[in-house]
Protein backbone atom coordinates (compact mmCIF):
# COMPACT_ATOMS: atom_id res chain seq x y z
CA UNK A 1 0.00 0.00 0.00
CA UNK A 2 2.30 2.64 1.07
CA UNK A 3 4.58 1.08 -1.75
CA UNK A 4 2.38 1.99 -3.81
CA UNK A 5 1.69 5.45 -2.86
CA UNK A 6 5.57 6.43 -2.48
CA UNK A 7 6.00 5.14 -6.37
CA UNK A 8 3.23 7.28 -7.13
CA UNK A 9 4.74 10.14 -5.46
CA UNK A 10 7.88 9.31 -7.55
CA UNK A 11 6.15 9.50 -10.32
CA UNK A 12 4.33 12.31 -9.89
CA UNK A 13 7.54 14.06 -8.46
CA UNK A 14 8.95 12.66 -12.05
CA UNK A 15 6.49 14.61 -14.23
CA UNK A 16 6.02 17.75 -12.17
CA UNK A 17 10.30 17.98 -12.93
CA UNK A 18 9.33 17.53 -16.57
CA UNK A 19 6.68 20.08 -17.06
CA UNK A 20 8.55 22.57 -15.07
CA UNK A 21 12.30 21.91 -15.45
CA UNK A 22 13.17 25.60 -13.64
CA UNK A 23 11.36 25.53 -11.13
CA UNK A 24 13.88 22.46 -9.94
CA UNK A 25 16.81 24.23 -10.37
CA UNK A 26 19.48 24.72 -13.60
CA UNK A 27 20.43 21.56 -15.49
CA UNK A 28 24.39 20.54 -15.74
CA UNK A 29 24.15 22.05 -19.36
CA UNK A 30 23.21 25.09 -18.29
CA UNK A 31 25.69 25.44 -14.62
CA UNK A 32 29.02 24.73 -17.05
CA UNK A 33 27.70 27.30 -19.74
CA UNK A 34 26.80 29.93 -16.97
CA UNK A 35 30.11 29.25 -14.85
CA UNK A 36 32.21 29.58 -18.39
CA UNK A 37 30.44 32.74 -18.72
CA UNK A 38 31.31 34.02 -15.23
CA UNK A 39 35.13 33.00 -15.83
CA UNK A 40 35.33 34.94 -19.30
CA UNK A 41 33.44 37.82 -17.45
CA UNK A 42 35.95 37.80 -14.79
CA UNK A 43 39.18 36.95 -17.04
CA UNK A 44 38.54 40.04 -19.31
CA UNK A 45 38.32 41.85 -16.43
CA UNK A 46 41.36 40.80 -14.89
CA UNK A 47 43.27 41.61 -17.88
CA UNK A 48 41.26 44.82 -18.43
CA UNK A 49 42.78 45.81 -15.07
CA UNK A 50 46.45 44.82 -15.43
CA UNK A 51 46.04 47.12 -18.72
CA UNK A 52 45.31 49.99 -16.94
CA UNK A 53 47.83 49.20 -14.61
CA UNK A 54 45.69 48.55 -11.46
CA UNK A 55 47.77 45.85 -9.41
CA UNK A 56 47.96 45.00 -5.69
CA UNK A 57 50.90 46.21 -4.55
CA UNK A 58 49.69 49.71 -6.29
CA UNK A 59 46.82 49.45 -4.43
CA UNK A 60 48.53 48.70 -1.35
CA UNK A 61 50.89 51.15 -1.49
CA UNK A 62 48.32 53.59 -2.58
CA UNK A 63 46.07 52.55 0.62
CA UNK A 64 49.03 53.51 2.85
CA UNK A 65 49.40 57.40 1.16
CA UNK A 66 45.45 57.45 1.15
CA UNK A 67 45.34 56.54 5.11
CA UNK A 68 47.22 59.46 5.64
CA UNK A 69 45.28 62.08 3.67
CA UNK A 70 42.38 60.56 5.52
CA UNK A 71 43.80 61.13 8.96
CA UNK A 72 44.82 64.16 7.39
CA UNK A 73 41.25 65.33 6.52
CA UNK A 74 40.08 65.86 9.77
CA UNK A 75 39.20 67.80 11.96
CA UNK A 76 38.80 70.56 9.03
CA UNK A 77 40.40 73.61 9.06
CA UNK A 78 39.64 76.30 7.18
CA UNK A 79 43.36 78.09 7.65
CA UNK A 80 42.39 81.24 8.28
CA UNK A 81 40.96 81.55 4.87
CA UNK A 82 37.39 81.31 5.27
CA UNK A 83 36.44 85.10 4.35
CA UNK A 84 38.47 84.49 1.12
CA UNK A 85 36.92 80.70 0.56
CA UNK A 86 33.55 82.07 1.42
CA UNK A 87 33.82 84.94 -1.80
CA UNK A 88 35.35 81.91 -3.90
CA UNK A 89 32.00 79.77 -3.58
CA UNK A 90 29.93 82.93 -4.53
CA UNK A 91 31.82 83.47 -7.30
CA UNK A 92 31.48 79.74 -8.59
CA UNK A 93 27.37 80.42 -7.14
CA UNK A 94 27.13 83.48 -9.47
CA UNK A 95 29.07 81.72 -12.31
CA UNK A 96 26.40 79.14 -12.07
CA UNK A 97 23.70 81.65 -12.29
CA UNK A 98 24.87 83.96 -15.17
CA UNK A 99 25.92 80.95 -17.11
CA UNK A 100 22.26 79.71 -17.02
CA UNK A 101 21.07 82.38 -17.33
CA UNK A 102 22.83 83.47 -20.36
CA UNK A 103 22.35 79.85 -22.07
CA UNK A 104 18.36 80.13 -20.89
CA UNK A 105 18.39 83.14 -23.10
CA UNK A 106 19.89 82.16 -26.08
CA UNK A 107 18.03 78.81 -25.82
CA UNK A 108 15.24 80.38 -25.78
CA UNK A 109 15.67 81.13 -29.47
CA UNK A 110 17.48 79.14 -30.60
CA UNK A 111 14.91 76.01 -29.58
CA UNK A 112 12.45 76.91 -32.33
CA UNK A 113 14.83 76.09 -35.08
CA UNK A 114 15.20 72.56 -33.55
CA UNK A 115 11.39 71.85 -33.48
CA UNK A 116 9.37 69.80 -35.78
CA UNK A 117 6.40 71.55 -35.72
CA UNK A 118 8.36 75.01 -36.30
CA UNK A 119 11.16 74.79 -38.74
CA UNK A 120 9.53 71.69 -40.91
CA UNK A 121 12.63 71.56 -43.28
CA UNK A 122 14.46 69.04 -42.51
CA UNK A 123 18.00 69.39 -43.10
CA UNK A 124 18.34 72.85 -41.82
CA UNK A 125 16.58 70.70 -38.68
CA UNK A 126 18.81 67.89 -38.27
CA UNK A 127 21.81 70.14 -38.48
CA UNK A 128 20.85 72.45 -35.67
CA UNK A 129 20.14 69.50 -33.44
CA UNK A 130 23.51 68.45 -34.30
CA UNK A 131 25.02 71.79 -33.19
CA UNK A 132 23.23 71.51 -29.70
CA UNK A 133 23.98 67.70 -29.77
CA UNK A 134 27.78 69.26 -30.50
CA UNK A 135 27.92 72.08 -27.61
CA UNK A 136 26.08 69.32 -25.29
CA UNK A 137 28.80 67.04 -25.79
CA UNK A 138 31.72 68.75 -25.17
CA UNK A 139 32.15 69.16 -21.33
CA UNK A 140 32.11 72.24 -19.68
CA UNK A 141 35.38 71.71 -18.12
CA UNK A 142 36.57 71.58 -21.51
CA UNK A 143 35.01 74.20 -22.77
CA UNK A 144 36.12 76.09 -19.36
CA UNK A 145 40.21 75.13 -20.49
CA UNK A 146 39.29 76.69 -24.12
CA UNK A 147 38.02 79.86 -22.91
CA UNK A 148 40.62 80.13 -20.48
CA UNK A 149 43.32 80.56 -23.33
CA UNK A 150 40.73 82.48 -25.83
CA UNK A 151 39.27 85.23 -23.52
CA UNK A 152 41.94 84.57 -20.16
CA UNK A 153 41.33 83.70 -16.62
CA UNK A 154 38.56 84.10 -14.52
CA UNK A 155 35.52 83.75 -13.95
CA UNK A 156 34.37 85.16 -17.47
CA UNK A 157 35.94 82.40 -19.03
CA UNK A 158 33.66 79.76 -15.88
CA UNK A 159 30.22 81.76 -16.88
CA UNK A 160 30.94 81.73 -20.82
CA UNK A 161 32.28 77.74 -20.61
CA UNK A 162 28.64 76.93 -18.17
CA UNK A 163 26.59 78.92 -20.74
CA UNK A 164 28.31 77.48 -23.81
CA UNK A 165 27.62 73.69 -22.92
CA UNK A 166 23.77 74.49 -21.42
CA UNK A 167 22.82 76.60 -24.48
CA UNK A 168 23.06 72.42 -26.31
CA UNK A 169 21.29 70.81 -23.48
CA UNK A 170 18.25 73.44 -22.83
CA UNK A 171 17.81 73.96 -26.68
CA UNK A 172 17.55 70.35 -26.98
CA UNK A 173 14.75 70.05 -24.34
CA UNK A 174 12.97 73.19 -24.65
CA UNK A 175 12.40 71.76 -28.52
CA UNK A 176 11.32 68.51 -27.04
CA UNK A 177 8.87 70.41 -25.14
CA UNK A 178 7.59 73.15 -28.13
CA UNK A 179 7.08 69.44 -30.08
CA UNK A 180 5.18 68.13 -27.70
CA UNK A 181 3.11 71.05 -27.05
CA UNK A 182 -0.78 70.89 -27.22
CA UNK A 183 -1.57 71.04 -31.26
CA UNK A 184 -5.22 72.31 -30.63
CA UNK A 185 -3.74 75.66 -29.11
CA UNK A 186 -1.67 76.47 -32.03
CA UNK A 187 -4.75 75.28 -34.43
CA UNK A 188 -6.74 77.99 -32.53
CA UNK A 189 -4.51 80.74 -32.76
CA UNK A 190 -4.02 79.83 -36.54
CA UNK A 191 -7.84 79.60 -37.15
CA UNK A 192 -8.45 82.83 -35.24
CA UNK A 193 -6.08 84.55 -38.01
CA UNK A 194 -2.64 84.35 -36.46
CA UNK A 195 0.98 84.82 -38.17
CA UNK A 196 3.21 82.63 -37.34
CA UNK A 197 4.88 84.90 -34.83
CA UNK A 198 1.55 85.18 -33.06
CA UNK A 199 0.88 81.08 -33.01
CA UNK A 200 4.87 80.87 -31.35
CA UNK A 201 3.67 84.20 -28.83
CA UNK A 202 0.19 82.90 -27.87
CA UNK A 203 -0.22 79.56 -29.14
CA UNK A 204 3.14 77.59 -27.35
CA UNK A 205 5.24 80.48 -25.51
CA UNK A 206 2.23 80.24 -22.62
CA UNK A 207 2.64 75.98 -22.52
CA UNK A 208 6.36 75.55 -22.95
CA UNK A 209 7.35 78.83 -20.23
CA UNK A 210 6.60 76.65 -16.91
CA UNK A 211 8.58 73.60 -18.74
CA UNK A 212 11.51 76.39 -19.97
CA UNK A 213 11.76 77.98 -16.40
CA UNK A 214 12.11 74.56 -14.39
CA UNK A 215 14.78 73.08 -16.55
CA UNK A 216 16.46 76.15 -16.19
CA UNK A 217 16.40 75.58 -12.27
CA UNK A 218 17.26 71.92 -12.57
CA UNK A 219 20.29 73.10 -15.15
CA UNK A 220 20.82 75.75 -12.22
CA UNK A 221 21.46 73.06 -9.53
CA UNK A 222 23.71 70.70 -11.97
CA UNK A 223 25.54 73.56 -12.82
CA UNK A 224 26.37 74.65 -9.17
CA UNK A 225 27.95 71.61 -9.07
CA UNK A 226 29.99 72.21 -12.24
CA UNK A 227 30.97 75.47 -11.43
CA UNK A 228 33.01 74.18 -7.93
CA UNK A 229 35.17 72.42 -10.63
CA UNK A 230 36.11 74.68 -13.59
CA UNK A 231 38.73 76.81 -11.48
CA UNK A 232 41.00 73.41 -11.54
CA UNK A 233 41.99 74.72 -15.21
CA UNK A 234 41.70 78.44 -13.67
CA UNK A 235 38.03 79.72 -14.91
CA UNK A 236 37.09 81.32 -11.55
CA UNK A 237 35.11 79.70 -8.59
CA UNK A 238 36.75 77.50 -5.57
CA UNK A 239 37.77 74.73 -7.82
CA UNK A 240 41.03 76.70 -7.79
CA UNK A 241 41.58 77.20 -3.82
CA UNK A 242 40.35 73.32 -3.85
CA UNK A 243 43.32 72.28 -6.60
CA UNK A 244 45.36 74.38 -4.71
CA UNK A 245 44.87 73.25 -1.23
CA UNK A 246 45.25 69.19 -3.06
CA UNK A 247 48.37 70.03 -4.39
CA UNK A 248 49.49 71.39 -1.39
CA UNK A 249 49.02 68.42 0.71
CA UNK A 250 46.55 71.16 3.21
CA UNK A 251 44.07 68.01 3.88
CA UNK A 252 42.06 69.48 6.59
CA UNK A 253 41.60 72.55 4.31
CA UNK A 254 40.76 70.41 1.59
CA UNK A 255 37.58 69.12 3.65
CA UNK A 256 36.92 72.46 4.58
CA UNK A 257 36.36 73.61 0.97
CA UNK A 258 34.91 69.68 0.07
CA UNK A 259 32.16 70.61 3.50
CA UNK A 260 31.24 74.25 1.52
CA UNK A 261 30.83 72.94 -1.47
CA UNK A 262 28.38 70.65 -0.51
CA UNK A 263 26.81 72.82 1.69
CA UNK A 264 26.01 75.77 -1.10
CA UNK A 265 25.04 72.39 -3.20
CA UNK A 266 22.66 72.06 -0.44
CA UNK A 267 20.92 75.16 0.01
CA UNK A 268 21.25 75.74 -3.88
CA UNK A 269 19.17 72.16 -4.25
CA UNK A 270 16.45 73.66 -1.84
CA UNK A 271 15.94 76.65 -3.38
CA UNK A 272 15.57 75.62 -6.68
CA UNK A 273 13.32 72.47 -5.08
CA UNK A 274 10.64 75.52 -3.57
CA UNK A 275 10.48 77.50 -6.84
CA UNK A 276 10.26 74.51 -8.76
CA UNK A 277 6.89 73.63 -6.76
CA UNK A 278 5.91 77.10 -6.76
CA UNK A 279 6.12 76.93 -10.88
CA UNK A 280 4.32 73.98 -10.92
CA UNK A 281 1.48 74.76 -8.81
CA UNK A 282 1.30 77.86 -10.59
CA UNK A 283 1.27 76.05 -13.96
CA UNK A 284 -1.55 74.13 -12.38
CA UNK A 285 -3.58 76.97 -10.82
CA UNK A 286 -3.63 78.61 -14.06
CA UNK A 287 -4.98 75.66 -16.04
CA UNK A 288 -7.68 75.42 -13.40
CA UNK B 1 -34.29 90.70 -8.92
CA UNK B 2 -32.63 87.97 -11.45
CA UNK B 3 -30.46 90.50 -13.20
CA UNK B 4 -29.59 92.40 -9.62
CA UNK B 5 -28.28 89.50 -8.23
CA UNK B 6 -26.17 88.64 -11.55
CA UNK B 7 -24.76 92.35 -11.38
CA UNK B 8 -24.09 91.18 -7.71
CA UNK B 9 -22.18 88.23 -8.83
CA UNK B 10 -20.29 90.27 -11.80
CA UNK B 11 -19.40 93.18 -9.13
CA UNK B 12 -18.20 90.64 -6.73
CA UNK B 13 -16.24 88.64 -9.65
CA UNK B 14 -14.53 91.42 -10.84
CA UNK B 15 -13.40 92.79 -7.77
CA UNK B 16 -12.16 89.62 -6.67
CA UNK B 17 -10.54 89.75 -10.26
CA UNK B 18 -9.28 93.11 -9.64
CA UNK B 19 -7.77 91.87 -6.48
CA UNK B 20 -6.26 89.09 -7.76
CA UNK B 21 -4.76 90.69 -10.43
CA UNK B 22 -2.85 93.44 -7.82
CA UNK B 23 -1.51 90.76 -5.66
CA UNK B 24 0.02 89.25 -8.81
CA UNK B 25 1.43 92.46 -10.34
CA UNK B 26 2.93 93.14 -7.14
CA UNK B 27 4.38 89.70 -6.74
CA UNK B 28 5.38 90.21 -10.63
CA UNK B 29 7.14 93.21 -9.40
CA UNK B 30 8.63 92.37 -6.44
CA UNK B 31 10.51 88.83 -7.93
CA UNK B 32 11.25 90.60 -10.90
CA UNK B 33 13.39 93.39 -8.24
CA UNK B 34 14.87 90.36 -6.16
CA UNK B 35 15.54 88.42 -9.87
CA UNK B 36 17.68 92.03 -11.00
CA UNK B 37 19.22 92.13 -8.05
CA UNK B 38 20.69 88.57 -8.09
CA UNK B 39 21.70 89.54 -11.69
CA UNK B 40 23.15 92.23 -10.94
CA UNK B 41 25.28 90.84 -7.37
CA UNK B 42 26.06 88.15 -9.83
CA UNK B 43 27.76 90.34 -12.27
CA UNK B 44 29.34 91.68 -9.80
CA UNK B 45 31.01 88.82 -8.28
CA UNK B 46 31.96 87.35 -11.20
CA UNK B 47 33.06 90.87 -12.58
CA UNK B 48 31.02 90.15 -15.92
CA UNK B 49 30.03 93.22 -17.26
CA UNK B 50 28.69 94.22 -21.11
CA UNK B 51 31.86 95.81 -22.45
CA UNK B 52 33.68 92.30 -21.87
CA UNK B 53 31.47 89.91 -22.44
CA UNK B 54 31.34 91.74 -25.85
CA UNK B 55 35.00 91.75 -26.44
CA UNK B 56 34.95 87.74 -25.43
CA UNK B 57 33.24 86.96 -28.70
CA UNK B 58 35.51 87.73 -31.58
CA UNK B 59 38.37 86.06 -29.73
CA UNK B 60 36.43 83.10 -29.16
CA UNK B 61 35.16 83.36 -33.10
CA UNK B 62 39.18 83.87 -33.86
CA UNK B 63 40.18 80.60 -31.50
CA UNK B 64 37.23 78.77 -32.76
CA UNK B 65 38.52 79.45 -36.55
CA UNK B 66 41.95 78.71 -35.73
CA UNK B 67 41.29 75.26 -33.94
CA UNK B 68 39.43 74.36 -38.09
CA UNK B 69 41.51 72.35 -40.25
CA UNK B 70 42.75 73.29 -43.25
CA UNK B 71 40.22 71.19 -46.08
CA UNK B 72 40.70 71.65 -49.61
CA UNK B 73 38.66 69.45 -51.86
CA UNK B 74 41.79 68.61 -54.48
CA UNK B 75 43.95 67.09 -51.57
CA UNK B 76 40.89 65.94 -49.67
CA UNK B 77 42.08 62.97 -48.25
CA UNK B 78 45.96 64.27 -47.64
CA UNK B 79 44.53 67.19 -45.38
CA UNK B 80 42.37 64.71 -43.16
CA UNK B 81 45.21 62.10 -42.82
CA UNK B 82 47.43 65.38 -41.90
CA UNK B 83 45.08 66.82 -39.51
CA UNK B 84 44.57 62.84 -37.86
CA UNK B 85 48.24 62.27 -38.14
CA UNK B 86 47.40 61.47 -34.44
CA UNK B 87 44.55 58.88 -35.20
CA UNK B 88 45.99 55.44 -33.72
CA UNK B 89 47.20 56.91 -30.57
CA UNK B 90 44.42 58.83 -29.69
CA UNK B 91 42.00 56.04 -30.77
CA UNK B 92 44.42 54.36 -28.01
CA UNK B 93 43.60 56.74 -25.82
CA UNK B 94 39.66 57.10 -26.58
CA UNK B 95 40.53 53.13 -26.18
CA UNK B 96 41.67 53.40 -22.84
CA UNK B 97 38.93 56.22 -21.69
CA UNK B 98 36.00 53.76 -22.51
CA UNK B 99 37.62 51.23 -21.07
CA UNK B 100 38.24 52.95 -17.68
CA UNK B 101 34.01 54.41 -17.67
CA UNK B 102 33.47 50.70 -18.43
CA UNK B 103 34.97 49.34 -15.16
CA UNK B 104 34.03 51.61 -13.20
CA UNK B 105 30.46 50.87 -14.16
CA UNK B 106 30.68 47.06 -13.42
CA UNK B 107 32.45 47.89 -10.09
CA UNK B 108 30.34 50.67 -9.30
CA UNK B 109 27.51 48.87 -10.33
CA UNK B 110 28.22 46.06 -7.89
CA UNK B 111 28.92 48.80 -5.30
CA UNK B 112 25.54 50.11 -5.67
CA UNK B 113 24.12 46.93 -5.65
CA UNK B 114 25.84 45.74 -2.20
CA UNK B 115 24.93 49.28 -0.50
CA UNK B 116 21.43 49.83 -1.95
CA UNK B 117 19.93 47.05 0.07
CA UNK B 118 20.83 48.05 3.53
CA UNK B 119 20.11 51.49 1.86
CA UNK B 120 16.12 50.89 1.72
CA UNK B 121 14.06 51.78 4.20
CA UNK B 122 11.58 48.53 3.74
CA UNK B 123 14.01 46.31 3.51
CA UNK B 124 16.14 46.95 6.59
CA UNK B 125 14.45 46.99 10.59
CA UNK B 126 17.60 49.63 11.86
CA UNK B 127 17.56 52.85 11.51
CA UNK B 128 21.06 52.95 11.91
CA UNK B 129 21.75 51.01 9.21
CA UNK B 130 19.31 52.49 6.71
CA UNK B 131 21.16 55.88 7.89
CA UNK B 132 24.66 55.20 7.76
CA UNK B 133 24.66 53.39 4.01
CA UNK B 134 21.77 56.15 2.70
CA UNK B 135 24.57 59.08 4.25
CA UNK B 136 27.70 57.22 2.57
CA UNK B 137 25.98 57.38 -0.82
CA UNK B 138 24.87 61.01 -0.41
CA UNK B 139 28.67 61.73 0.78
CA UNK B 140 30.34 59.66 -2.17
CA UNK B 141 28.20 61.14 -5.05
CA UNK B 142 28.34 64.88 -3.95
CA UNK B 143 31.75 65.34 -4.62
CA UNK B 144 32.80 65.32 -8.32
CA UNK B 145 34.63 62.84 -9.72
CA UNK B 146 37.15 65.48 -10.66
CA UNK B 147 38.39 66.08 -7.14
CA UNK B 148 38.52 62.82 -6.30
CA UNK B 149 40.77 62.33 -8.90
CA UNK B 150 42.92 65.23 -7.90
CA UNK B 151 43.17 62.89 -4.08
CA UNK B 152 43.57 59.77 -5.59
CA UNK B 153 46.30 61.28 -8.22
CA UNK B 154 48.33 62.54 -5.30
CA UNK B 155 47.87 58.81 -3.27
CA UNK B 156 47.72 56.25 -6.32
CA UNK B 157 49.92 58.34 -8.92
CA UNK B 158 49.43 59.39 -11.98
CA UNK B 159 47.74 57.64 -14.32
CA UNK B 160 44.47 55.62 -15.49
CA UNK B 161 44.13 54.40 -12.07
CA UNK B 162 43.43 57.30 -10.17
CA UNK B 163 40.42 57.98 -12.78
CA UNK B 164 39.16 54.56 -12.19
CA UNK B 165 38.39 54.83 -8.45
CA UNK B 166 37.42 58.33 -8.30
CA UNK B 167 34.86 57.48 -11.02
CA UNK B 168 33.81 54.04 -9.08
CA UNK B 169 33.63 56.27 -5.91
CA UNK B 170 31.29 58.39 -7.66
CA UNK B 171 29.14 55.50 -9.58
CA UNK B 172 28.61 54.01 -6.09
CA UNK B 173 26.93 56.66 -4.55
CA UNK B 174 24.77 57.90 -7.44
CA UNK B 175 23.50 54.14 -8.47
CA UNK B 176 23.16 53.39 -4.54
CA UNK B 177 21.12 56.22 -4.28
CA UNK B 178 19.11 55.03 -7.74
CA UNK B 179 18.81 51.34 -7.20
CA UNK B 180 17.70 52.01 -3.53
CA UNK B 181 14.99 54.28 -4.63
CA UNK B 182 14.28 51.09 -6.82
CA UNK B 183 13.65 48.98 -4.28
CA UNK B 184 11.97 51.41 -2.42
CA UNK B 185 9.06 51.30 -4.63
CA UNK B 186 8.40 47.41 -4.69
CA UNK B 187 5.80 44.91 -4.61
CA UNK B 188 5.75 44.06 -0.87
CA UNK B 189 3.60 40.76 -1.80
CA UNK B 190 6.23 38.42 -3.11
CA UNK B 191 8.17 39.65 0.04
CA UNK B 192 5.84 38.52 2.54
CA UNK B 193 5.43 35.17 0.90
CA UNK B 194 8.90 34.20 0.70
CA UNK B 195 8.90 35.54 4.63
CA UNK B 196 6.26 33.11 5.55
CA UNK B 197 7.76 30.39 3.94
CA UNK B 198 10.79 30.45 5.92
CA UNK B 199 13.11 32.68 3.56
CA UNK B 200 16.39 34.85 5.18
CA UNK B 201 17.07 38.58 4.02
CA UNK B 202 19.82 37.33 1.56
CA UNK B 203 16.73 35.23 -0.21
CA UNK B 204 14.06 37.37 0.18
CA UNK B 205 16.66 39.91 -1.49
CA UNK B 206 17.66 37.22 -4.68
CA UNK B 207 13.91 35.86 -4.94
CA UNK B 208 11.73 38.54 -3.81
CA UNK B 209 13.23 41.87 -4.73
CA UNK B 210 15.63 41.41 -7.35
CA UNK B 211 13.44 39.86 -9.87
CA UNK B 212 11.13 43.05 -9.58
CA UNK B 213 14.19 45.59 -9.52
CA UNK B 214 16.31 44.19 -12.22
CA UNK B 215 15.01 45.95 -15.65
CA UNK B 216 15.09 49.39 -13.56
CA UNK B 217 18.54 49.09 -12.55
CA UNK B 218 20.04 48.06 -16.12
CA UNK B 219 18.36 50.73 -16.79
CA UNK B 220 20.23 53.01 -14.22
CA UNK B 221 23.59 51.39 -15.16
CA UNK B 222 23.44 52.20 -18.77
CA UNK B 223 22.32 55.71 -17.88
CA UNK B 224 25.33 55.74 -15.47
CA UNK B 225 27.86 54.14 -18.19
CA UNK B 226 26.85 56.88 -20.68
CA UNK B 227 27.35 59.77 -17.96
CA UNK B 228 31.26 57.27 -16.62
CA UNK B 229 32.55 58.06 -20.15
CA UNK B 230 32.30 61.84 -20.34
CA UNK B 231 33.96 61.25 -16.75
CA UNK B 232 36.39 59.82 -18.04
CA UNK B 233 36.98 62.23 -21.05
CA UNK B 234 37.89 64.53 -18.80
CA UNK B 235 39.52 62.84 -16.05
CA UNK B 236 43.01 63.04 -17.95
CA UNK B 237 42.97 66.43 -17.02
CA UNK B 238 44.18 65.95 -13.74
CA UNK B 239 46.32 63.43 -14.79
CA UNK B 240 43.97 60.32 -14.15
CA UNK B 241 44.63 58.70 -17.37
CA UNK B 242 42.15 58.76 -20.79
CA UNK B 243 42.09 60.95 -24.18
CA UNK B 244 41.74 63.87 -21.52
CA UNK B 245 44.99 64.06 -20.84
CA UNK B 246 46.34 64.61 -24.67
CA UNK B 247 43.43 67.13 -25.36
CA UNK B 248 44.72 69.23 -21.93
CA UNK B 249 48.13 69.23 -23.61
CA UNK B 250 46.58 70.05 -27.02
CA UNK B 251 44.80 72.97 -25.39
CA UNK B 252 47.37 74.09 -23.02
CA UNK B 253 50.19 74.15 -25.84
CA UNK B 254 47.74 75.35 -28.50
CA UNK B 255 47.83 72.61 -31.06
CA UNK B 256 45.19 74.31 -32.11
CA UNK B 257 44.25 71.64 -34.86
CA UNK B 258 44.78 68.77 -32.73
CA UNK B 259 42.02 70.55 -30.38
CA UNK B 260 39.24 70.08 -33.00
CA UNK B 261 40.31 66.46 -34.37
CA UNK B 262 40.48 65.22 -30.56
CA UNK B 263 37.12 66.62 -29.38
CA UNK B 264 35.36 65.77 -32.53
CA UNK B 265 36.77 61.82 -31.83
CA UNK B 266 35.26 61.97 -28.06
CA UNK B 267 32.05 63.86 -29.41
CA UNK B 268 31.53 60.76 -31.99
CA UNK B 269 31.92 58.17 -29.80
CA UNK B 270 29.98 59.91 -26.66
CA UNK B 271 26.86 60.38 -29.17
CA UNK B 272 27.17 56.54 -30.58
CA UNK B 273 27.33 55.30 -27.23
CA UNK B 274 24.50 57.17 -25.75
CA UNK B 275 22.46 56.10 -29.21
CA UNK B 276 23.21 52.59 -28.69
CA UNK B 277 22.53 52.98 -25.03
CA UNK B 278 18.88 54.24 -25.35
CA UNK B 279 18.35 51.70 -28.00
CA UNK B 280 19.24 49.13 -25.37
CA UNK B 281 17.14 51.20 -22.59
CA UNK B 282 13.83 51.41 -24.52
CA UNK B 283 14.46 47.55 -25.34
CA UNK B 284 14.20 46.75 -21.55
CA UNK B 285 11.85 49.14 -20.85
CA UNK B 286 9.27 47.88 -24.11
CA UNK B 287 9.94 43.82 -22.71
CA UNK B 288 9.08 45.58 -19.17
CA UNK B 289 5.87 47.05 -20.35
CA UNK B 290 5.00 44.21 -22.28
CA UNK B 291 4.93 41.61 -19.66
Amino acid sequence: MSLRKEAARAEHMAGLKAAYPRAFGLSLSQKIRLTAIWAAFFTVLFFSLDYLGVGFTRIWNGLDRMGIIAGGLFPPRSGGAFPELMGALMESVAMAFLGTLMASLVAMVLCFSGARNILPARILRFSFRRSFDFLRGVDSLVWALVYVRAVGLGPLAGVLAIATSDVGTLSKLYAEAIESADKKQIDAIRAGGGNRLEVIRFGIIPQILPVMLTNALYMFESNTRSATILGIVGAGGIGFQLSDRIRAHRWDEVSFIIIMIVGAVFVIDMISRFLRAKLIHAGKRQVL
Amino acid sequence: MHSDRKNAAVIRFEEDFRKARATQRVQFVLSAMIFVTVVYVSADISQLSAERLWKAFPRMGDYIHRTLPELTLTHFFEDIAYWYYGFWRWLQLLFDTLLIAALATIFGAAGGMALCFPASRNLVKSYWIYFLCRRFAEISRTVPEVVYALIFVVAFGVGPMAGLFAIIIHSVGALAKLYSEVNENVDERPLEALKSSGANWFQVIRFGVLPQVLPHMTTYTLWRLELNIRAAAIIGFVGAGGIGQELYHAISFNYYEDISAIVLMIVMTVTLIDLVCERLRHRIIGEENLR
